[in-house]
């Protein structure tokens, strides 16, 4: 039994790998509530608009580091961040200038929006395709490691290394202060607040004199920039593959439903919720349960209770289930 | 139908001739092939969207059902796989639906401390399982790995695994409409879109099934293939050039086999649509609560509908694989076998027959065609740029105008003409 070493080893392989996964879903999350509570649709185009976002910041990564500029340690792309979340604000803004706001103007049944969002994604995931190509792109640059396993090893003295990514790091860090900037605009500014009552009952919001024009500006502006922050991050940590970000979309929904469509701390909770148990049930506990369980328990096999390959699987039975037994999600999400 | 209709498919018809003449013949009995069977599926998104308003993003499970089913169906059995894991699997899979079963029923008897009872009963029959399931799946695996490996199917004719196809995906259907189709719109949605997701990762991964991402090749064909007519002397003999002959012969034959499927699908959807079944439906969709009321079973409708329309894609899927001779699960992708054919319904007009199966013909035509039109496009257009990394990146980047152009045809459609081409009367 060596308890110290079991939990190094799953901090390693779990616990730090499932919290950056899990900002990431978060954030991305938040996006589709926000419109969900504003719009009042299940956005498809999300998973894209944030591949075009991040196609945007790798993009301008490149252009900086074939001008040589560089933040030393941290990677470049934090340089190229605010440009690439302007261009997708801008991708956002014309889509809502030139394609929702007509159906909005209509009030017609969100489900019309929904299948409007589907062309949407069609024509944003062609132009991501078309610029930068289907392949996967790597654009982490700076160091790799903030503490890499051998570092650790020395470090302690232990069997068992921990190593924590730059881009894991980054992303728990950045993902913290969005939150924070998001929760503060949207408590204590004005225009968040018009927000939150415009979401809350669209019809007292616009007699209370709220442009309602305005808000929808507002959110798309923000979710916008989450969708980017989102995108790069994941990038960061992993790669950027423009599939892969469609992909994400199943994650996203189950995160913001799981939480209660709607409600930005229930995107937070759910998208933690999503990730940490897409790890735990896809890991092979052999190496942690060796040191924590006495030689005699010790598991023959990997002791996993699910492929990787079944990750879908993971958030979508935790969806059904919270679908099932407390239809609104964890936070009372609304229901239209 | 009015004449306004005979003229859009007598435009789709053009195209085709167009393409024979312009391009080769094959290629134009190819894209109506593959144009015939995407009617089909949009035939089935249709039923669910057009006539009751469900929303099902799942298409491209259902397809990938009845591709699964051809496998199963008309592959020859592996007698040694069998004989090495087929008890232990089956058993496995029977404790599991025990299991599951249990747990259900205990749920709903509202026992005492009930949680605690399923969870324990799903543990211990996910530990059984597991138990019986791994040793069997290594065995099965471990049978000639480079050509087999799986359990094979029944070695039944291939026409046969059609409506095998469909009876499957019904099954499918059925499991996620008694959980999912209470749900609002689009709840089912994300739950459909999650359940396609989980249908190919079952088919990438479960080797023992139908050999995974192995694929499985090799399916017999119900024609005569196109090597076994130029071998037959009497028809090598009659045409000046048998091998093209022989391609397009066997291209026409399936074209005939799945057109006729597809006009016995249109006559009995019509039927439907015209009976009084066909008008209660669309009550249903157009206010649920009035139909309730009037005494309609709205859940019972839903649940109906959902099978039937899902079993119509797996038989769309199942004469796709049977067409291209293979399984190959990773093809389908959720842009192509969902989204394309949700693109088809809209744009062909939802609620009408004859609009998806326009839609389906007309979008797959746009489908094949966008790329080498945009090919040349961009061709044109850089010609004079001077040759380079920038010309070759946008060359290669012609593939994608069709994604882009799908959307586009999309939008423009909902926009100026909502209820589509034929729209529903």
């Amino acid at each position: 039994m060596d308890l110290l070493n079991a939990f190094v080893a799953l901090s390693n392989f779990v616990l730090v790998p499932a919290l950056a996964y899990g900002a990431q879903l978060a954030l991305g999350a938040l996006g589709v509530t926000l419109i969900y509570g504003i719009l009042r649709f299940s956005n498809f185009a999300h998973g894209d608009t944030m591949a075009f976002g991040t196609m945007a910041v790798v993009l301008f990564t490149w252009l900086f580091q074939s001008w040589g500029i560089n933040l030393g340690p941290l990677p470049t792309a934090l340089l190229a961040l605010p440009f690439g979340i302007v261009i997708c604000m801008g991708l956002v803004l014309l889509t809502d200038r030139y394609i929702y706001r007509f159906y909005r103007a209509q009030k017609v049944k969100p489900v019309v929006l929904v299948i409007v969002s589907m062309g949407v994604m069609f024509v944003t995931n062609g132009l991501v395709r078309f610029i930068i190509g289907p392949d996967d792109q790597r654009f982490a640059d700076g160091e790799r490691f903030l503490i890499s396993a051998r570092t650790f090893k020395e470090m302690t003295g232990l069997d068992e290394g921990l190593a924590i990514k730059t881009g894991q790091a980054l992303t728990v860090v950045i993902a913290v202060i969005a939150v924070a900037l998001l929760f503060w605009f949207l408590n204590r500014t004005r225009t968040g607040k018009s927000m939150r009552a415009y979401s809350d009952n669209e019809d007292l919001a616009l007699l209370s004199g709220i442009n309602p024009e305005k808000v929808v500006m507002v959110t798309w502006l923000i979710v916008a920039a989450l969708a980017t922050l989102a995108g790069t991050l994941y990038g960061l940590d992993k790669s950027f593959k423009p599939f892969t970000y469609f992909q994400l979309l199943l994650p996203f929904f189950a995160a913001a439903i799981v939480g209660g469509l709607g409600s930005p701390i229930g995107a937070i909770v759910g998208g933690f919720v999503i990730a940490f148990s897409e790890v735990l049930i896809t890991y092979a506990w052999k190496k942690v349960l060796t040191y924590a369980l006495p030689e005699t328990l010790a598991p023959d096999g990997l002791a996993q209770l699910l492929s990787t390959d079944y990750k879908f699987a993971v958030s979508f039975v935790i969806l059904l289930v919270v679908l099932l037994f407390r239809p609104t999600g964890l936070f009372k999400g609304k229901s239209v | 139908m009015k004449m306004r209709d005979a003229g859009l498919f007598a435009l789709v018809a053009a195209l085709l001739v167009l393409t024979g003449m312009m391009q080769s013949w094959n290629l134009a009995l190819q894209i109506l092939n593959m144009g015939l069977i995407s009617a089909i599926m949009a035939l089935g998104v249709n039923l669910q969207w057009g006539f009751a308003g469900l929303f099902n993003v799942g298409v491209m499970g259902f397809v990938a059902l009845g591709g699964l089913a051809v496998a199963l169906t008309a592959m020859p059995p592996v007698g040694d796989a069998w004989r090495a894991g087929g008890l232990g699997v089956f058993s496995a899979l029977i404790v599991a639906a025990v299991a599951i079963t249990l747990a259900v029923v205990i749920w709903r008897k509202r026992l005492p401390a009930r949680g605690w009872l399923v969870a324990a009963v799903l543990l211990v029959g996910f530990i059984l399982y597991r138990e019986l399931f791994d040793p069997a799946r290594d065995a099965i695996e471990a049978v000639n790995p480079a050509l087999q490996g799986n359990l094979g199917g029944l070695g039944l004719p291939v026409l046969f695994s059609w409506p095998v196809g469909g009876l499957l995906a019904a099954g499918a259907a059925w499991l996620i409409g008694k959980t999912a189709l209470g749900l609002r719109s689009d709840y089912l949605a994300i739950a459909t879109l999650g359940i396609a997701e989980i249908i190919l990762a079952v088919m990438k991964n479960e080797d023992w099934l139908a050999r995974g991402v192995k694929n499985v090749i090799g399916v017999p064909s119900p024609l005569p293939t196109a090597v076994e007519l130029q071998e037959n002397a009497g028809f090598a003999a009659r045409f000046a050039d048998p091998i093209t002959a022989s391609t397009i012969g066997v291209k026409l034959g399936y074209a005939v086999l799945f057109a006729v499927v597809l006009i016995a699908l249109i006559v009995l959807m019509q039927l439907a649509l015209k009976s009084p079944w066909g008008r209660m439906v669309r009550a249903i969709r157009d206010n649920e609560t009035a139909a309730e009321a009037m005494g309609k079973d709205v859940t019972r409708r839903h649940l109906q509908i959902f099978i039937l329309g899902s079993a119509i894609c797996g038989l769309a899927g199942a004469m796709m694989t049977t067409l291209d001779g293979q399984l190959v699960p990773g093809t389908y992708q959720p842009l192509r076998f969902t989204f394309l054919i949700w693109v088809m319904v809209i744009v062909g007009g939802s609620g009408n027959n004859f609009g998806a199966v326009l839609g389906g013909m007309l979008i797959w035509f746009l489908w094949v065609q966008v790329e080498p039109v945009g090919a040349w496009l961009i061709g044109a257009l850089t010609s004079g740029l001077p040759e380079g990394a920038f010309k070759d990146h946008l060359m290669d980047s012609a593939a994608y105008m069709r994604l882009f152009t799908m959307g586009l045809v999309m939008l423009l459609v909902l926009r100026f003409s909502p209820r589509g081409l034929i729209p529903e009367r």
